[in-house]
């Protein structure tokens, strides 16, 4: 399946109505978290992008979580950056998992570093950090370094 | 005038009479149809010579200092690849090992582990933590996951700072560490840096070390090497 980023955005734009930004190869778009899971699946099946490269979070402090993703098309080099705004104290986020296998591990990496809860993971447990970690997500912005009990 | 009563004359031991000697030596005398030890000591020995107690054994000192050499092989532990797993399959075990160089950042993750392979060492064993993240975290000190110096996990005997310390560091460090386990007490109470320093320089070969006359090193108990200047 060939695209262009401008195919791509038409795309996107007819779909979610919503405008999306072209950097060269690159096409940005921000969607509600409520349609995450549609503009996953179109990204997976109607625009190509077999290829999932990353997902993460941005702590916008008190405007609350951002979470990025981006999927490319390895085809026709055309890479597209799906990014939402959880809204202030929300910490759920539909899961893409059933899209990207790839997906998995970065939810989970998400989850034990933000805090962000996916809904619809398989397995949602900690990756990084050991099981036994007592509390918290360290790269919350509100997050305090307490010291670890057992090698204060 | 007084005579003196002539002194006992005690005769001298029979050899043969004393039984427990009897055995001793014939148990020393005959060697066991497994005793490896002789066996290797017959692979380097010129001639060896049956005495009353034991034998003694002539040889050349190259013999004698090839087989001290055959015999404390220590391989250096450089994998690469899949076959650094076989490798370390055959030697690289804590469980005949002294010293646990610890040389890097310890995560909370990995501490655990740490401790279990220190636990693995057979006594009497030491630790040498090796730069600034082993001694302190260095850097990454106030990271979330960083345990802030490895003698929080296990007992250090030795700290070598540098970010990283140099070869000659490290190595002045295991110098330091023998000085250490020279004055080694079974009780199994640590020898503090300063009472070692203390009794090396009533040695008198120590006194013509030239490292004994830098006093600042003797001063400083942890200060193994002069640090790196920074850049």
């Amino acid at each position: 399946m060939t695209i262009t980023p401008v195919d791509a955005a038409a795309r996107l734009r007819e779909r979610l109505a919503i405008e999306p930004l072209i950097d060269g190869t690159l096409v940005t778009v921000e969607v509600p978290t409520a349609r995450w899971e549609d503009a996953a699946r179109m990204a997976r099946e109607e625009l190509g992008c077999l290829y999932f490269n990353w997902l993460s979070a941005i702590d916008w402090k008190e405007q609350g979580l951002e979470i990025l993703c981006r999927v490319e098309n390895l085809e026709s080099r055309v890479a597209l950056m799906l990014r939402t705004r959880l809204g202030a104290g929300v910490v759920h986020c539909p899961t893409v998992t059933p899209f990207w296998k790839g997906a998995n591990w970065m939810e989970r990496e998400c989850w034990d570093m933000f805090g962000v809860v996916f809904d619809g993971h398989p397995d949602l447990r900690r990756i990084l950090l050991g099981q036994d970690w007592p509390a918290g997500h360290p790269l919350r912005k509100d997050f305090v370094d307490a010291e670890y009990v057992p090698y204060r | 005038m007084e005579v003196k009563r002539p002194l006992p004359q005690v005769p001298p031991p029979v050899w043969s009479d004393v039984k427990d000697l009897q055995e001793w030596e014939k148990y020393h005398q005959t060697r066991a149809d497994d005793d490896k030890t002789s066996n290797s000591l017959a692979a380097i020995a010129d001639a060896i010579h049956h005495m009353p107690g034991g034998w003694i054994v002539t040889t050349s000192t190259d013999k004698i200092f090839n087989w001290a050499r055959k015999s404390s092989i220590w391989p250096v532990t450089f994998g690469l690849a899949c076959c650094a797993i076989e490798m370390m399959a055959t030697f690289a075990s804590p469980r005949h090992s002294d010293l646990m160089i610890v040389s890097g950042t310890v995560t909370i993750k990995m501490a655990p582990m740490l401790k279990r392979i220190y636990d693995q060492m057979p006594d009497p064993k030491w630790v040498v933590s090796m730069g600034s993240c082993a001694n302190s975290g260095g850097p990454f000190r106030h990271g979330y996951h960083v345990v802030k110096g490895v003698d929080r996990v296990v007992p250090v005997d030795v700290y070598v700072p540098g970010c990283p310390p140099t070869p000659d560091s490290l190595m002045y460090g295991l110098l330091k560490l023998q000085d250490q386990v020279s004055e080694f007490q079974t009780t199994g109470k640590r020898v503090t840096a300063p009472a070692v320093a203390e009794r090396q320089s009533t040695v008198t070969d120590r006194q013509l070390d030239p490292q004994s006359t830098v006093t600042d090193r003797q001063a400083d108990p942890q200060l193994t090497v002069t640090d790196r200047q920074a850049d």
